[in-house]
């Protein structure tokens, strides 16, 4: 077992491994919603230590991979004006829009700053008064809470100069997405553990019933994923089809409730488009009315966005599960993480830079394959 | 960006608004939000993304946590200089926020 010594507790993942192996007597095909949960999996080999029964289908949760094309378009066009600071996490830098990625608009003389913290970027606009901040409020329920904090204390504290550039997604309907697919063929979640911290469990009984899967809320770690298969496929045998949670130490039923009232006080549902996959209904959030101001495409007009997709990319198949990384052709070849086509080949939690980083067949080890791409100068 | 990484509260300062800490990472100290778990208490762990608390966790499995995220290089991942990281990435030159920012001067 090439992988399994590198578990914190080696002979737990064993016992893990061993019951997940007794108990499955089909085969079964789970989905990991979330892109850290996909990075956790091939980074230690969990799908080929599993059972050949169980198969793990990689979902569309990496925040990064979804955030469609024009709104990175949009992005780029208003990082690049003068008198704007554009704020990101670092994940964004090299996403590629359909010309350049905010690594280029930096390059060309755009001021980007990468912060670690919405309220960073808060700070950035009370410092510079005569300038325009702007976020890139991306991300799932867990970023939500961030997200919305900050621009409750941007009105909060009167500031005129700041806005956010929202493209937040929420799970479930990426959820009911994929089950209602006809090409569908996951038959249990993993569920996101973090975006539970913070939402709890109750959107999910609905869809476990409805759709007749086991819905497991688990953590990231590799043995939290082990453990949250095990029980996915312990209900499977059974028949059963229950929402569980496998990740109490992180996640309550009722969540973390004054995050929740943060959010639905300054995010409204709304449709979004998601990277590859396309319109998902209710599937976003957008800034309340009350809070408009704050909007930057009400703030910024931008128009005239063109956006176009290389057409050799299947990163909308990867995302949906149909296919794996390593199915694409320009896998390795013509898409590297040093020359992406989209946006899975760049986030740390996008499926195909975790096969590029681990699976490669000419990679001998992940640290080969790390320092390959990234030669000590 | 994902990431959601344990910490053990240092010290809360009451009277930022919102409610604010600093937090040890296993070495790395960072200020975080505290709003969203206003009743914690200095000492205790909690679960932070994107500089914010979002639920106690238990010392022992926060330690636990961190070692295998420290192991895996995750906490330099989350913590590190997003520039450089960028830069190899994209197999220039490193960009480091200093280096822009001695430029600026
Ligand atoms: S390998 Fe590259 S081109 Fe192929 S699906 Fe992934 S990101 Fe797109």
């Amino acid at each position: 077992m090439k992988y399994i010594d590198e578990f914190n507790d080696p002979e737990l993942a064993r016992r893990l491994l061993d019951e997940i192996r007794a108990t499955a007597t089909r085969p079964w095909a789970l989905m990991e919603v979330c892109g850290g949960q996909t990075h956790s999996i091939i980074r230690h080999g969990i799908d080929q230590l599993l059972p050949e029964q169980v198969e793990l289908i990689h979902g569309p949760g990496c925040p990064v991979c979804v955030t469609p094309l024009e709104v990175i378009d949009k992005a780029l066009e208003i990082a690049a004006r003068p008198g704007v600071i554009f704020c990101s996490f670092g994940d964004m830098l090299r996403v590629p829009g359909t010309d350049r990625d905010l690594f280029r608009v930096k390059g060309e003389g755009g001021d980007v700053r990468v912060v670690y913290s919405p309220l960073d970027a808060l700070e950035l606009a009370r410092r510079n008064p005569d300038r325009e901040v702007v976020f890139f409020a991306i991300g799932f329920e867990t970023t939500a809470p961030a997200n919305a904090m900050a621009v409750h204390q941007a009105r909060r504290l009167g500031l005129t100069n700041f806005s956010l550039l929202v493209s937040h997604v929420r799970v479930p309907p990426a959820v009911e997405a994929i089950m209602t697919a006809p090409e569908c063929r996951v038959q249990g979640f993993l569920a996101a553990g973090h975006v539970c911290s913070v939402m709890g469990t109750g959107e999910y009984p609905e869809l476990a019933e409805r759709f007749r899967v086991p819905l497991v809320v688990t953590g990231f770690e590799p043995l939290d994923i082990l453990e949250g298969i095990r029980r996915a496929v312990r209900q499977l045998e059974r028949g059963e089809h229950r929402v569980e949670n496998a990740y109490a130490r992180a996640v309550r039923a009722d969540g973390n409730p004054a995050a929740v009232r943060m959010i639905e006080e300054v995010f409204e549902v709304t449709d979004r488009n998601w990277r590859g996959i396309g319109r998902i209904p209710l599937s976003g959030w957008r800034l309340t009315e009350a809070f408009r101001a704050y909007d930057a495409e009400h703030r910024f007009d931008v128009t005239g966005i063109r956006t176009e997709e290389p057409a050799e990319c299947r990163a909308g198949e990867v995302l949906q599960g149909l296919i794996k990384p390593t199915e694409c052709a320009a896998f390795g070849t013509t898409c590297t993480p040093r020359t992406p086509l989209g946006a899975t080949m760049v986030s740390s939690e996008g499926a195909c830079a975790a096969y590029y980083l681990y699976r490669r067949m000419n990679a001998a080890t992940p640290q080969a394959a790390r320092e390959e791409m990234n030669p000590v100068a | 960006m994902c990431l959601a990484v344990p910490g053990k509260v240092v010290s809360i300062d009451d009277s930022a608004d919102p409610l604010t800490g600093l937090i040890d990472f296993g070495g790395v100290q960072k200020q975080a939000c505290l709003e969203y778990v206003s009743d914690v208490r200095v000492g205790e762990y909690v679960i932070v993304h994107v500089g914010f608390a979002l639920q106690r966790l238990d010392e022992e499995s926060a330690l636990a946590s961190l070692q295998l995220f420290e192991e895996l290089g995750l906490l330099e991942e989350e913590f590190g200089d997003a520039w450089e990281q960028a830069s190899r990435d994209a197999g220039v030159a490193a960009v480091t926020e200093e280096s822009r920012e001695s430029e600026a001067r």
